[in-house]
């Protein structure tokens, strides 16, 4: 998934999303690196409880609205980091 | 309190940074506000610092480097989530809350992707050509393992040949337009004829590749497949974009990417209770401007795509324009040289907007596509409110935006009818049979997006409230 061609990374970086442990590299956005990962679904609509997974990515359709440092924040505003911990938003959550 | 500052510009797209750099000429004291990490906008997205990009500087990083070099304050990484009617801008940044006092603000927010729902266009792995094209340039990531890209415009051809320059694999292109469609446009398209080139150019290695492209073709629905796929079905429409009952293609895919055009995005100049109108092939509803880019609220001023669709060297000369008006209404240069910048600042734009307009048309949003959505399809996503839920409502007697938002929930949830307005508001007027500008849209309301009391009030707490002293009975 990533482009390899004329793209120089940085640092990986080891994170957890629901208890399990992924790694990104530096600059990738939470939702970014999931998907890189292969984890397309985010959390689950609140009142269907439909699997959703990020749509807009910048910041404006809030679908990939996950916990991270006990706030709600969208996974694609949010640039991963080493050891950052990420959980979804349940329906109770939202 | 910051009365120091002249400017407050919301937005680091190609008008923001324009009316900067063109503000701080008359000496303004000039401060840019934007989520992202950088300057840019969405169509000149900055690599990660973390990342390194050996290609030659492109027009994005020249702009981001003349606003490093230049006086304007630049507050990254902040989101805005109010706005008062005496123009103090409350943010919150990663330090915390922050605000400003100012004597102007520009509003240079452009626009927001536009999908036109269909069943399984909340599935996971389906998502927009704007998002597809942020994890193309900003992310260097590749919409799916394979792709198949949907919709209309200028984007489709742009995150094709992005998908293909990457390395990637695409499924196939559905484009809700004709050929006719796309031949009415090319007179206008020919006054910028390096861009017309570009495109030209686009289709060719789209051809060259052999990926199957569907022309006046929607996607119809899209279900789970085997193996984690997604199972998307293809039907053919008419010149009114209705679906046809010729027979379906089916696409296997991993990833859909659908996008039918842009709207501007007016949470902010709703909020500050401006003037709008309502102009189908600008993009919808447009925060209504003067010929200086001032708005119907005094000290608000808005260019960019934001005021119309137009594409990006108009944003550029029209956020240019806007930085100059600012200067002229807060004195800070004379007439004669006011006047002189002004009509060459506005020829400029004049001509930049010609071929960005036309392509503008070409993403406006057509009522039929909307009048396809079956009955239990979700419209609000937020907040999973179907067709049928809007038109219950109106057959129970909602006649206005806000009172469907009452009824049914749509638009309350987290992203405010940034998503569904535009779809809502079409089904509505339809039911209604009504205009899109009796119907109105959403009243703007704070926080412009989603916050935390927590990040507001940071290490304050219920102890540290000073409560006076009780009066004696």
């Amino acid at each position: 998934m990533r482009i390899v061609e004329k793209t120089t990374r940085g640092e990986t970086v080891s994170f957890s999303f629901n208890g399990k442990s992924y790694t990104g590299y530096k600059g990738e956005s939470v939702a970014c690196a999931l998907f890189a990962c292969g984890v397309k679904t985010l959390r689950h609509s609140p009142i269907k409880g439909e699997p959703r997974g990020f749509f807009c990515l910048m910041g404006s359709c809030q679908e990939c609205l996950i916990w991270v440092d006990k706030q709600k924040k969208p996974a694609c505003q949010v640039p991963v980091s080493d050891g950052m911990e990420i959980a979804s938003i349940t329906q109770e959550d939202m | 309190m910051n009365p120091d500052i002249d400017l407050l510009i919301i937005g680091a797209g190609p008008a923001g940074i324009c009316a900067a750099l063109s503000a701080i000429r008359y000496n303004l004291n000039v401060v840019l506000v934007d989520q992202n990490h950088n300057a840019g906008g969405q169509v000149f997205r900055p690599l990660p610092a973390e990342f390194s990009n050996p290609s030659p500087p492109d027009q994005g990083s020249l702009l981001r480097q003349q606003l490093a070099d230049s006086s304007v304050r630049c507050y990254f990484e902040h989101t805005i989530w109010n706005i008062s009617s005496d123009l103090r801008v409350d943010a919150v940044g990663s330090q915390g809350p922050v605000h400003w006092q100012c004597k102007a603000i520009l509003v240079a927010t452009g626009t927001t992707e536009r999908v036109v729902p269909f069943p399984g266009w909340t599935l996971p792995g389906v998502f927009g050509l704007a998002a597809a094209t942020i994890m193309l340039k900003s992310q260097r990531m590749l919409p799916g393992t394979e792709t198949l890209l949907a919709g209309c415009g200028p984007l489709l051809s742009a995150v094709a040949t992005g998908v293909l320059d990457g390395g990637g694999k695409l499924a196939g292109i559905v484009d809700s337009a004709s050929r006719w469609d796309w031949i009415k446009t090319s007179p206008k398209l020919m006054s910028r004829p390096d861009l017309s080139w570009q495109g030209a150019k686009w289709l060719h290695q789209i051809y060259q590749s052999g990926t199957p492209f569907y022309s006046r073709h929607v996607i119809e629905k899209i279900e789970i497949a085997e193996s984690a796929r997604l199972k998307v079905t293809l039907a053919p429409i008419n010149a009114e974009k209705r679906l046809l009952d010729n027979p379906r293609h089916f696409i296997y895919t991993d990833s859909v990417v659908v996008g039918n055009g842009l709207t501007p995005s007016t949470d902010i100049t709703r909020l500050l209770r401006a003037k709008h109108h309502f102009d189908r092939q600008l993009g919808g509803w447009v925060v209504t401007t003067d010929s200086e880019c001032r708005t119907s609220v005094s000290g608000i001023y808005a260019a960019g795509d934001g005021c119309g669709v137009s594409g990006a060297a108009a944003a550029m000369k029209q956020g240019e324009l806007a930085g100059l008006s600012v200067a002229h209404d807060q004195n800070r240069l004379d007439e004669h040289s006011y006047k002189r910048q002004e009509t060459k600042i506005k020829n400029e734009w004049l001509k930049a907007s010609r071929f960005g307009r036309a392509m503008g048309g070409l993403m406006a949003l057509p009522k039929g596509l909307v009048m396809n959505i079956p009955a239990t399809t979700i419209v609000c996503r937020c907040e999973d409110v179907t067709r049928a839920d809007i038109e219950a409502a109106i057959k129970e007697g909602a006649t206005s935006m806000d009172q469907i938002k009452a009824w049914t929930r749509c638009g309350m949830g987290p992203c405010q009818g940034r998503t569904c307005s535009e779809i809502a508001a079409e089904l509505a007027a339809e039911k209604l049979t009504c205009t899109r500008e009796m119907l109105g849209y959403f009243t703007g309301r704070a926080p412009l997006r989603p916050v935390s009391l927590e990040q507001l009030t940071g290490e304050y707490s219920y102890a540290d409230i000073p409560l006076p002293k009780a009066a004696p009975l």
